[in-house]
């Protein structure tokens, strides 16, 4: 194992705690905390809201993503980064005027309906369990890579770590740690990555799809999980039994697995491919209108002092996740060459924890690098599933337990404990599920109900309660079973799968068409201070009113 | 929540801008309108949020016609799939790298001109005769 990763993960926990302790010196109550988020200027704010939302799935599954499925899958990172702007253009001044600190808060600011409240309450809870899944997903991964344990163990072990941290209050979402979190997220890509382009320069730049199908770059030995049958490029097959070991000489050709999915040549390195049309217009609509919809994006943008500098904060955001997105790109390309024996074991999630070592050897140098990227890891799945068992809980403590008949601290870590159990059970039960694409069906969630609650709600005045429960219903209602079917059900083929597997390109705009039709239906629902509250989010505060 | 967590209560405490409200200038005729929704007040609000949604949707039908159209043209036009520059195939660039700054500019573009829509609303409530 190597010696660097241990005490670079301690590393990691320690100044993590430290920079939070520091933190806390100054902020002592609630009251504290908001005036202290309200000096600190958008560039830093805007690292938090970054350090938060970079998560295990962008820090590990993009990379996996592209090493495997090649072009077609890089709309996965630029919808990450283009679903700010869509929350820039649409959501991020107006609903910091509204002055609502979560989804629930902005159904009973702009629409007064605890029903609504409810239901918002449901999709909360929903869409942030969907979303911590894969971050505990990550946590598996990264042990079984690291150490060779079991992935289960690796899951509820982070799953455990974060839980009694957030109930125990051990990590608030301070924004000089969530900042930190986005500066060593970044160093922990980019400098392994300049060594990596270097080594592949001075390697003689072996192509990254030679004609004859990938090879071996060094000699490999694969384990196989299951028992499949390998086809080498030359059409000659064999099979091999479960846990067989194979060990492949350098140069030789990497075969096909039969019990793995993954492009070769041609389909890899253009668009198309095996991929539709619809399923890639779908993932562009989830993933371009899902980020406003995510709860602990939201959260975030309370701590801008008002509406103009929420709008700067975004687009400071905007730039941040761009750049750090121009990262695993990269690496996984060059997984194509260095690590190709992730495409016979399907663990391409790994890629981005393996290259480093792949390619530079098992030197000083390698071990060092693979170290950080493993931090940089740690980092990504505690930021985002602190600051997502957080809000989740916090929804749960404010409208499931009624806290405000009187809540305490027992019953605000019991909320924790509730919220962090069923992602876990989940995070076992879809161990094989690519991280990217988990995350893929909660943005389509999100979508699907939030994003025409908030745009309808901060542009329409005719939108009324009726029809926003009509509307979320109907399009977060069918993505929610879709997403459903998906994780728990059988397997499906030709075009119910495309339908199901990538539903947003259907459940958006249904939505958007119930909502305004149920609230044409109910006219004379509408709030009768419409007026007043419009005046409020889109009135620049400089005026005072 | 954090009022509760640390243990014992915390004693709230009122906060009255009263120097900010002391300075207040003299209410003037459209700010009033604006505070007591009269028709004139409606009007000018509606004026300013239809100004910032037609920015906003004018903004996304550029990034839907610059990305958006990508995997259309891609799929018509598969020739530019095996476009090269640089030794890397087009798409790749196009999404790999160049859509990030792309949606940078976009955004940079739409803070510009929101601030300047909501200046040009302050402008008309502060100096109606303006």
């Amino acid at each position: 194992m190597n010696p660097y990763v241990v005490p670079g993960l301690i590393l990691v926990v320690l100044v993590t705690v430290g920079i939070g302790a520091y933190g806390l010196r100054f902020a002592r109550t609630t009251s504290d905390f908001l005036v202290a988020s309200r000096s600190v200027s958008p560039t830093w704010n805007a690292a938090a809201i970054s350090g938060e939302y970079l998560s295990a799935a962008s820090f590990l599954g993009v990379a996996g993503l592209i090493l495997r499925y090649g072009v077609d899958v890089l709309w996965y990172p630029v919808g990450f980064a283009a679903g700010y702007l869509a929350l820039l253009l649409f959501v991020a001044a107006p609903l910091r005027r509204s002055g609502a600190f979560t989804l629930p808060d902005f159904c009973q600011v702009r629409l007064r309906s605890p029903v609504l409240r409810r239901l918002a309450t449901v999709f909360v809870v929903f869409i942030g369990c969907l979303y911590l899944v894969p971050q505990l997903q990550g946590a598996g991964l990264t042990f079984t890579t690291v150490t060779g344990g079991r992935y289960e163990w690796g899951a509820l072990l982070v799953g455990l770590v974060v839980t009694a941290n957030v109930a125990l209050g051990g990590m608030r979402a301070i924004t000089f740690v969530q900042a930190f979190q986005y500066w060593l997220k970044l160093t922990a890509l980019a400098v392994p990555v300049i060594f990596l382009a270097l080594q592949w320069q001075s390697d003689g730049r072996p192509a990254v799809t030679p004609p004859a199908g990938p090879v071996f770059s060094a000699t490999t030995t694969v384990t196989f999980a299951e028992a499949a049958t390998l086809t080498l490029p030359d059409g000659s097959q064999s099979r091999v039994a479960e846990g067989e070991e194979r060990t492949f000489a350098a140069g030789a050709a990497v075969p096909e697995v039969s019990s793995v999915d993954d492009r070769r040549g041609a389909d890899w390195l253009l668009p198309g491919g095996d991929t539709t049309l619809f399923a890639t217009y779908s993932l562009i609509l989830a993933t371009f209108l899902g980020t406003m919809g995510l709860p602990h994006v939201l959260v975030r943008f309370y701590t801008n002092p008002d509406g103009a500098s929420a709008r700067r904060t975004t687009l400071v955001v905007l730039g941040l996740v761009g750049l750090f997105y121009l990262l695993p790109t990269l690496y996984g390309v060059l997984g194509r060459v260095y690590t190709p024996q992730l495409l016979m074991t399907g663990r391409t999630d790994a890629v981005v924890l393996l290259l480093p070592e792949a390619a530079l050897g098992g030197g000083h140098l390698g071990q060092f690098l693979g170290a950080l990227v493993t931090a940089g890891a740690l980092a990504a799945f505690l930021s985002t599933s602190s600051g997502l068992l957080t809000s989740v809980a916090g929804v749960v403590f404010t409208d499931i337990l009624h806290a405000d008949r009187g809540g305490s601290v027992r019953d605000f870590r019991l909320a924790t404990v509730l919220a962090a159990i069923v992602p876990m059970a989940l995070s076992v039960y879809v161990a094989d599920m690519d991280v990217s694409r988990v995350v893929g069906l909660a943005f389509a969630v999100a979508a699907s109900s939030f994003c025409p609650l908030l745009v309808l709600g901060i542009w329409w005045r005719g939108l009324t309660d009726v029809g926003a429960v009509a509307g979320i219903l109907a399009g977060g209602g069918a993505a929610m079973v879709a997403v459903l079917i998906t994780v728990l059900g059988p397997p499906l083929s030709g075009w119910p799968a495309q339908l199901i597997g990538q539903p947003a390109a259907w459940t958006v705009p249904l939505a958007f068409v119930v909502m305004v039709t149920g609230s044409l239906v109910s006219k004379r629902r509408v709030p009768r201070d419409v007026g007043a509250t419009m005046l409020r989010l889109h009135a620049p505060e400089s005026l005072r009113l | 929540m954090d009022d509760v967590r640390n243990g014992a209560p915390v004693r709230r405490t009122r906060v009255v801008l009263g120097e900010a409200a002391a300075r207040r200038p003299a209410p003037d005729p459209a700010r009033a309108d604006l505070a007591e929704q009269t028709p004139v007040g409606e009007a000018l609000v509606k004026g300013l949020v239809r100004a910032q949604l037609a920015l906003a949707l004018r903004l996304s039908l550029v990034v839907v016609t610059g990305l958006g159209a990508l995997p259309l043209l891609f799929a018509v036009a598969p020739a530019v799939g095996h476009a090269k520059l640089l030794g890397v195939n087009l798409p790749w660039l196009l999404l790999g790298l160049l859509s990030f700054p792309f949606l940078l500019g976009v955004g940079w573009a739409y803070v510009r001109w929101a601030e300047r829509n909501e200046q040009d609303f302050t402008a008309v409530i502060t100096r109606p005769e303006g």
